[in-house]
């Protein structure tokens, strides 16, 4: 099986790569892992993963920098239907719009918007920073195995905004941080985490080996 | 719930841990990489790296320090000590820190932080304060900072400073007591909530613990979001495990995962 991380310029793909080959070793599921800024390389892959970190409008303007790629995705992820997992802003991205540094297009995946956390409690810091627990709202593959719930395993957050789905039932969990932060999206063959996988320890690799394993 | 971090933070001057780590039987007590890899085992919620090397020929080390480390431990990793440029931030976090410190170079320069933080987002960008009180017994009381490991005087006012980095792009500060640091004496509770309670980003409480108390007092006391020590954990005093435990005991939320 090939996965294609796609290298836009957006921070740490080091980690997300290395914990997609600790998940495939504990498998043992033969994988080639690709960090790639090469649209071809996305549609020849079995899945796709979109990290981000940073604003969404520069990871916006980061992808859209690289010719042929959200052609690519759409055509692999939409069309062709292949597993998707976006990370953090490569999650939020899905959505139709975000609100950060200005209002700017996403993909239109997920309807809704990612819009600025607003804790009911304004001590709360900003941003949601570190480990958290994540409430089901919907099930999902990718959370097969997860103890979640407030004695659930806890989950890596760093974020200031959040994607707010039009349709519940694109809303797979949440996260309570003054009131419910959405945690995770899904729908068809895409997902996405505002948390980090690749930081989240045990959660996060059991996550990053249910998608190896997803046949949606 | 959002829970309290402890982070243990790991000196390192030429590519290897000032003082070793004790706390477990590692094949090599100054390898940072196999320090840090024992820490994420024992459940620390971050680690944090300090960087120490003074010879310019050897800055390049915590490179490699870094890389290895992103490699194994799936946690998240700050480093900081001797960055100075946009460049010094891109090639740490292209190596696989998740968060990058800056200290000296923010007093110096805060366009810096700005430039950092519109350049890969508030969320990585951690400024380092060190603060010293310099007031009087019956004045009112001030904090200034203090730049090259609390040698060097600014005169600037330690909230006024907090306030302006976080408004220029500080995801996060990192506040140490010069006063305590080193000390076991506890964190400065008042320079610790005077911190927090003035910024709207996580305050990361640092300098002076000794006790499992102190970690506490730091959080319920001086409203940090996180607690960062270092010999306690290092010299085997106590483990993050316990700390944790100690902690929730005392109220506090904590993550404690098997």
């Amino acid at each position: 099986m090939s996965v294609a991380i796609i290298d836009y310029g957006s921070g740490n793909l080091h980690s997300a790569a290395k914990a997609f080959e600790r998940a495939s070793a504990e498998l043992a599921k033969p994988l080639s892992i690709e960090l790639t800024r090469d649209p071809d390389a996305v549609r020849g892959a079995d899945r796709i993963v979109l990290p981000g970190v940073g604003a969404f409008a520069d990871c916006r303007a980061g992808l859209m920098a690289i010719d042929g790629m959200l052609e690519a995705l759409e055509e692999t992820v939409r069309a062709a239907q292949r597993p998707f997992l976006g990370i953090c802003v490569g999650m939020q991205l899905m959505a139709e719009r975000g609100l950060e540094h200005g209002l700017t297009p996403g993909f239109g995946w997920i309807g809704g918007e990612v819009q600025p956390i607003a804790p009911g409690d304004p001590d709360l810091k900003i941003p949601h920073m570190g480990w958290n627990t994540i409430q089901m709202v919907n099930q999902h593959p990718l959370l097969a195995g997860i103890p979640t719930g407030d004695d659930g395993l806890h989950a890596y957050f760093v974020h200031s905004y959040h994607l707010l789905p039009s349709d519940e039932r694109d809303l797979v969990a949440t996260t309570d941080y003054g009131g419910p932060v959405t945690a995770m999206v899904a729908r068809d063959t895409f997902a996405g985490t505002q948390f980090h996988p690749e930081k989240s320890q045990k959660l996060g690799l059991k996550l990053i080996s249910n998608f190896l394993q997803w046949a949606p | 719930m959002l829970k309290v971090r402890v982070i243990p933070c790991l000196d390192v001057k030429d590519g290897r841990v000032v003082k070793g780590v004790n706390f477990v039987d590692l094949r090599d007590a100054g390898d940072p990489v196999e320090a840090a890899t024992a820490y994420d085992a024992a459940g620390a919620d971050e680690l944090c790296f300090l960087d120490i090397t003074a010879s310019h020929e050897n800055r390049d080390t915590i490179f490699d320090v870094v890389q290895q480390t992103a490699e194994r431990c799936f946690m998240p990793l700050t480093v900081g000590g001797g960055v100075r440029s946009v460049d010094d931030v891109r090639k740490l976090l292209e190596a696989g820190a998740d968060k990058v410190s800056i200290n000296t170079a923010a007093v110096a320069n805060r366009a810096f932080v700005a430039e950092a933080s519109e350049k890969f987002g508030a969320q990585c960008i951690v400024v380092a304060i060190d603060a010293k009180k310099v007031s009087g017994d019956g004045e009112p009381v001030q904090w200034q900072i203090f730049t090259h490991g609390g040698r060097e005087p600014t005169g600037i006012d330690a909230i006024d400073f907090a306030r302006d980095v976080v408004a220029l792009g500080a995801g996060e500060i990192l506040l140490t007591s010069m006063d305590r640091d080193g000390t076991r004496a506890g964190f400065d509770i008042a320079l610790t909530s005077a911190i927090a309670d003035a910024v709207s980003v996580p305050v990361i409480a640092s300098g002076g613990v000794g006790t499992l108390d102190h970690l506490v007092e730091g959080v319920r006391d001086g409203h940090a979001s996180a607690v960062l020590a270092a010999s306690i954990f290092h010299f085997g005093d106590y483990s993050i495990r316990q700390a944790k435990e100690h902690m929730a005991a005392a109220g506090l939320a904590m993550r404690l995962d098997r």
